[in-house]
């Protein structure tokens, strides 16, 4: 088994091979690492885009704006991802990015869980019929396993998810409820020499 | 009274970090300290008449177990090389996380020994290998089978029976990753098992040249005198492989520096010094000048280095006998001062070492301090803007926007990975081919160059902007952002000039790691020696914490 270590080395070796600036290839070694941390298939999608590059033309994103169009070739996933995380704290305020076609999209999604993790918010991914949630760089949320992840999505939706409860009030209200049951009930004495008491708060 | 923390425009300079010298900070004598306490065995020796074969040994406590195996071979003598493009040594090694199974250990005799062609597991933590000192390893065993004692003369010039030629850690060829131990109480400190593998190779090079000897004649032989083992350490060989690392751990480096600078502080900032203290100050300064006389190397670079050394350290002691009164407020801020005025760097950087000798309270919890969580530092802040970046780069790399890039001398060299090896090479650009491939270590002359293409921008344009069109500096505009929160991160030099001496960059490691006697055997690599005068594993409970100043 290979480390993750051997893997951030190899990936960023590969990618300055590949023609990309040191600064980017060293944001590729992590960003394999993590998906293979999160056991999602970094070095094998990493090695057919690449091998891919040979043959292929791809577009760079500079500038994220909410709706991006690559025209006739996909965009690169190794600039977009970069380009995500770099101007994240603009597109924060979009509520909604699309793209209309990446090249193996399994390749931004570290830089997405990252992203998350800046903005402390979660971010949800959505291409073809496979969704996945960014938590933070925690983990990723997804109904998608290795089933082998599509060479070019035909449109891509990613949303920036504000933070609010994955519950309703009624839920936590039962919850809160029963764990009242640990509580103890407090004499008035006990009351009496607690912080704050026999102070006038107004004073 | 406050003292600031020394310049890292000083410090950081490669002349100044060449200068540097192992201390009750450096990560050999850290290690002792924290597995003193533990259970040490040898659990197998299971060697040949001629010492080739398996053996085992422990560290244990409560139910944590680590385990060196090691393997010794037969090898010719034309096959024995300290060169990294070695394919065979005496004896190869391997710490392995808890107690290793027979498969384990099958497993592990077929990999070992290939070392950088083996595939290791996530079971095991750190890979090295080393070879024998033939004339010494040779002599010791003769001498003992004839029940006799080794020459200390001999043994006193090389140091050692075996040297290593490189140590391996944190997930190379399969080993664990840093991530899998990093949280373990004991793991408090860098190259920690590391360390462990080291001194107990170590105590194998004893018993394995103790049991050949008496195999040689069982009715004579005696075993090495203890005391002679203590005056023993392992050798290490060492190349450019280390220079990188530093360049490449900006705040890992900051933090074992910011840690020696704190603890020379809060020294210099000690009003009043009892005498315990200063008594076993000026008796460590005084047993360490065994260590420089001992000190033998055919390098002309470091003997002057050493005279320089050994006249300064001279004179300083007789400034602190005759002249100096410790009982003055904040005595170690005025000997510090006299050192900046009177010493060499070498010199200064040696007393520092040992100005931390009486201070295990403020030492020790510096050690806690020297590993780094460098990922948190990764990520690119870049809604900072072009004037925020100028303006780190103009306060933190002051002398190097100094310097002339367009001149040859300059930028004459280049950092590169060899291709047969995959270890990285320093050359000269206009004679040798590759400088296309070139690493990313001439952080200098990048520095240089994204001052000036910030210099003609709007100070208000944001980072993620600058980055679109200038994604080759990405590099060094991480590298600034880190340097602003760690100022002992970069080196303050030009590491790729044609005055660039490689080995300082070698050095400043290993005198973390605490390497004694550095022998440079070119501008490229040297030879030092490990654990030389350290306790031996069954003295570890109750140990003398200068056994470095006193062997």
């Amino acid at each position: 088994m290979k480390s993750l270590s051997e893997i951030e080395t190899l990936s960023k070796r590969a990618s300055r091979a590949a023609g990309f600036s040191w600064g980017i290839a060293e944001e590729v070694g992590k960003s394999i690492r993590l998906l293979e941390l999160f056991g999602l298939e970094g070095i094998k999608n990493l090695n057919e885009y690449y091998k891919s590059r040979s043959s292929n033309k791809f577009e760079n994103v500079n500038l994220i704006n909410e709706n991006n169009n690559s025209g006739k070739f996909p965009f690169c996933p190794i600039t977009l991802g970069v380009s995500f995380i770099d101007q994240i704290k603009n597109i924060e305020k979009f509520n909604k990015i699309t793209f209309n076609k990446i090249s193996y999209p399994l390749l931004i999604l570290p830089f997405l869980s990252r992203s998350s993790e800046i903005i402390g918010k979660k971010i949800h991914l959505k291409f073809d019929q496979y969704e996945f949630l960014l938590n933070l760089n925690v983990n990723i949320s997804s109904n998608f396993f290795n089933q082998g992840c599509p060479v070019i999505t035909n449109g891509t939706e990613i949303s920036i998810l504000e933070n609010k409860d994955s519950f309703s009030d009624q839920v936590w209200k039962n919850l809160y409820k029963l764990s009242e049951q640990t509580f103890v009930k407090e004499s008035d004495s006990l009351k009496e020499g607690a912080a704050g008491a026999g102070l006038t708060d107004n004073d | 009274m406050e003292v600031k923390l020394r310049d890292p425009n000083t410090i950081m300079k490669l002349s100044r970090l060449g200068s540097f010298h192992q201390s009750k900070l450096s990560f050999l004598r850290s290690f002792l300290d924290e597995f003193k306490d533990w259970e040490y065995k040898k659990d197998l020796f299971d060697l040949d008449k001629n010492g080739y074969g398996t053996a085992i040994y422990s560290f244990k406590k409560k139910e944590r177990v680590y385990s060196l195996i090691c393997f010794a071979n037969k090898i010719d003598d034309e096959e024995r090389s300290d060169r990294v493009i070695a394919t065979k040594w005496d004896a190869a090694f391997t710490l392995h996380d808890g107690i290793p199974t027979k498969e384990d250990i099958e497993r592990l005799k077929n990999e070992v020994p290939k070392q950088e062609v083996g595939r290791l597991s996530y079971k095991e933590l750190t890979l090295s290998r080393a070879n024998k000192s033939v004339r010494v390893f040779n002599h010791v065993v003769e001498n003992l089978s004839n029940g006799i004692q080794p020459d200390l003369e001999l043994l006193k010039k090389v140091g050692y029976l075996y040297r290593t030629t490189a140590v391996y850690g944190s997930g190379k060829f399969g080993l664990a990753d840093r991530f899998r131990i990093k949280n373990r109480e004991e793991i408090n400190g860098p190259f920690r098992l590391e360390m462990m593998l080291v001194y107990l190779v170590r105590q194998f090079t004893f018993d394995q040249v103790n049991h050949v000897a008496k195999f040689k004649s069982p009715n004579t032989a005696v075993n090495l005198d203890p005391k002679i083992c203590k005056k023993l350490g392992i050798g290490n060989s060492t190349g450019l492989g280390m220079a990188p690392f530093i360049v490449n751990h900006p705040t890992l480096l900051n933090n074992w520096i910011m840690c020696r600078e704190t603890a020379l502080k809060k020294i210099r900032e000690i009003k009043k010094v009892n005498l315990d203290e200063i008594k076993l100050f000026k008796l460590s300064v005084k047993n360490s000048l065994k260590n420089i006389t001992s000190w033998n190397t055919e390098s002309d670079y470091q003997k002057k280095k050493i005279t320089s050394l050994l006249d300064n350290v001279q004179k300083f002691i007789k400034f602190i006998e005759n002249e100096f009164n410790f009982q003055t407020d904040y005595p170690f801020n005025d000997i510090y001062l006299w050192l900046e005025k009177e010493a060499c760097d070498e010199c200064i950087e040696y007393i520092v070492s040992l100005m931390m000798e009486p201070f295990n309270d403020i030492v020790k919890p510096l050690v806690s301090q020297m590993s780094s969580e460098e990922d948190q530092y990764f990520n690119i802040p870049t809604d900072r803007t072009v004037k925020d970046l100028i303006d780190i780069i103009e306060k933190r790399y002051p002398d190097i926007l100094k310097i002339n890039f367009e001149k040859k001398k300059n930028y004459k060299n280049f950092w590169f990975i060899s291709q047969n090896k995959e270890e990285p090479r320093y050359a000269n650009r206009f004679e040798e081919d590759g400088s296309e491939l070139e690493q990313p270590l001439a952080i200098a002359r990048d520095i240089k160059k994204l001052h000036d293409r910030l210099d003609v921008l709007e100070n208000d344009l944001t980072i993620d902007k600058f980055l679109i069109n200038n994604s080759d500096l990405r590099h060094v505009v991480r590298r600034a952002f880190i340097i602003e929160k760690f100022p002992y991160s970069e080196i303050q030099d030009n590491t790729i000039g044609e005055k660039v001496v490689p080995i300082d960059m070698l050095r400043l490691k290993l005198s973390f790691f605490g390497a004694l006697k550095f022998d440079p055997r070119s501008d490229k690599w040297l030879r030092i020696c490990m654990f030389q005068g350290a306790p031996l594993p069954q003295e570890l409970k109750n140990y003398d914490q200068q056994w470095v100043y006193n062997f």
